[in-house]
């Protein structure tokens, strides 16, 4: 049975990881390499490199970084974070990612999607979009969500997907950082709507926060950051909870 | 030892090397025919579509190269695809190693079932076989594909997705995996390593 996915999410910073780190065991709890080995052996499922200053300070992830990370770990990753070419991609892809995201650039130019989809795969093209309540609609934003686009986010997701993404990562900004959980009835609605795979992302606080969003929420896969930085949830620890409340997730 | 890892238009040639890597093997990437035929074992690795792929190995030669192969030979997931009869991706005519068929999942509920099967999912039904030898206890290996083999009388594992389907095949001298050992954490590692000791 095909399992849901649990991913961590590093953030990236001059190739460093960022949004304070709390691991005992790391002898640097900068390097990103180190942090997705450890994951890896943890039991993560994949994956997401983000670099965090790469949209607004026009910083390229760091290739090098990728082909380290890439020669470390033997589970999926993807890489986002100011990607906007297909030569982006491609250097990307050559340097060992598995998968790249793509989210400011989609908006501003969504043909890019159908280019990168073509020249590289549909399944290695995810698309991220940030979605955030405006009265009562969901709307796309960018620039980590603090500028607003004209984009119903339904509708966005669905031509990102008729475009040829592989995969969605949905983030709601009204949850991200709150702790209380994802946004379960957004999430469901787009998967539900679409036959690609949506990872659900911002909201994670606790272990039923992932049974839900798996079940009322329909997702794929899920994505946190600081719970599992600062080990208030210990993956192996996750894994056994929801392979303990009847999800399917790889052992 | 000398593991060859042919170069073609893959997308995963990268990660199968760094696997190797990781394994301590001694792998080189070439589309050189007498490269290939002098290496002790030889990985086809794969990601993309059936039909440009067949259209670049034949435009090579690497076509026959292929079937000539008498050392272990490994395909790797489209490489699965290729090594087989005719694949539905675009009415493609392959290699014709494995007298198997490969067709498109057609997911009977769309809600329940995406297309293409992406994650980890788990190899059942294993034979007894060099390949498989010694697996970890959890089988779960990484898959990325829209398109399937049927099951056969060469198929030595299988994957449940809508229905079950072939996760491993082999005959002779050729074994191939649909899913991506080279990704596949510690089981993944298991059957490449088992595969560079055959």
């Amino acid at each position: 049975m095909l399992t849901k996915r649990i991913i961590p999410c590093l953030d990236i910073k001059d190739g460093r990881t960022v949004k304070g780190v709390n691991f005992v065991q790391l002898r640097d709890a900068g390097d990103p390499v180190e942090l997705a080995k450890i994951y890896s052996d943890e039991g993560a499922d994949e994956l997401v490199f983000l670099d965090i200053t790469a949209t607004v300070d026009k910083r390229k992830t760091l290739a090098e970084l990728v082909t380290k990370v890439a020669k470390a770990i033997n589970i999926p990753f993807t890489v986002g974070g100011g990607i906007s070419t297909v030569e982006d991609v491609k250097v990307l892809l050559a340097a060992g990612a598995d998968k790249i995201s793509i989210n400011s650039a989609a908006v501003k130019n969504p043909g890019v999607i159908d280019e990168m989809a073509r020249e590289f795969g549909s399944q290695c093209i995810v698309v991220a979009i940030d979605t955030r309540d405006v009265d009562g609609i969901d709307f796309v934003h960018t620039h980590g969500g603090r500028k607003p686009t004209l984009l119903k986010t339904q509708e966005w997701a669905r031509e990102v997907a008729d475009r040829g993404a592989g995969e969605i990562l949905l983030t709601s900004m009204d949850h991200d950082g709150t702790k209380a959980g994802f946004a379960n009835e957004l999430t469901a609605e787009i998967s539900s709507a679409l036959s690609i795979p949506v990872i659900a992302s911002g909201g994670a606080g606790n272990m039923p926060h992932f049974k839900d969003v798996f079940t009322f929420g329909k997702a794929d896969a899920a994505l946190a950051a600081s719970i599992f930085h600062f080990k208030e949830i210990g993956i192996p620890e996750l894994k056994g909870y929801l392979i303990g409340e009847g999800i399917s997730i790889r052992k | 030892m000398k593991t060859a890892v042919i170069k073609y238009n893959a997308g995963n040639v990268q990660s199968v090397l760094y696997a190797l890597e990781r394994l301590g093997a001694d792998a080189v990437l070439t589309d050189d025919p007498e490269e290939i035929h002098s290496a002790d074992k030889v990985i086809f690795p794969g990601q993309g579509e059936a039909s440009s792929a067949m259209a670049y190995l034949k435009a090579r030669q690497l076509d026959q190269v292929i079937k000539d192969i008498k050392q272990p030979f490994l395909g790797v997931c489209l490489g699965l695809q290729l090594l087989c009869e005719h694949s539905e991706e675009n009415n493609t005519e392959c290699l014709g190693i494995f007298p198997v068929k490969v067709k498109r999942f057609i997911p009977e509920n769309s809600q329940e079932f995406k297309v293409p099967h992406v994650g980890w999912n788990e190899i059942e039904n294993l034979a007894d076989n060099v390949l498989l030898k010694d697996l970890p206890d959890s089988k779960f290996l990484y898959y990325v594909h829209s398109y399937y083999a049927e099951l056969s009388e060469a198929t030595i594992a299988t994957t449940h997705y809508i229905h079950d389907f072939t996760a491993i095949l082999h005959r002779d001298n050729y074994w191939a995996i649909q899913a991506h050992p080279e990704k596949s954490s510690t089981v993944g590692e298991k059957l490449l390593s088992n595969f560079l000791s055959i």
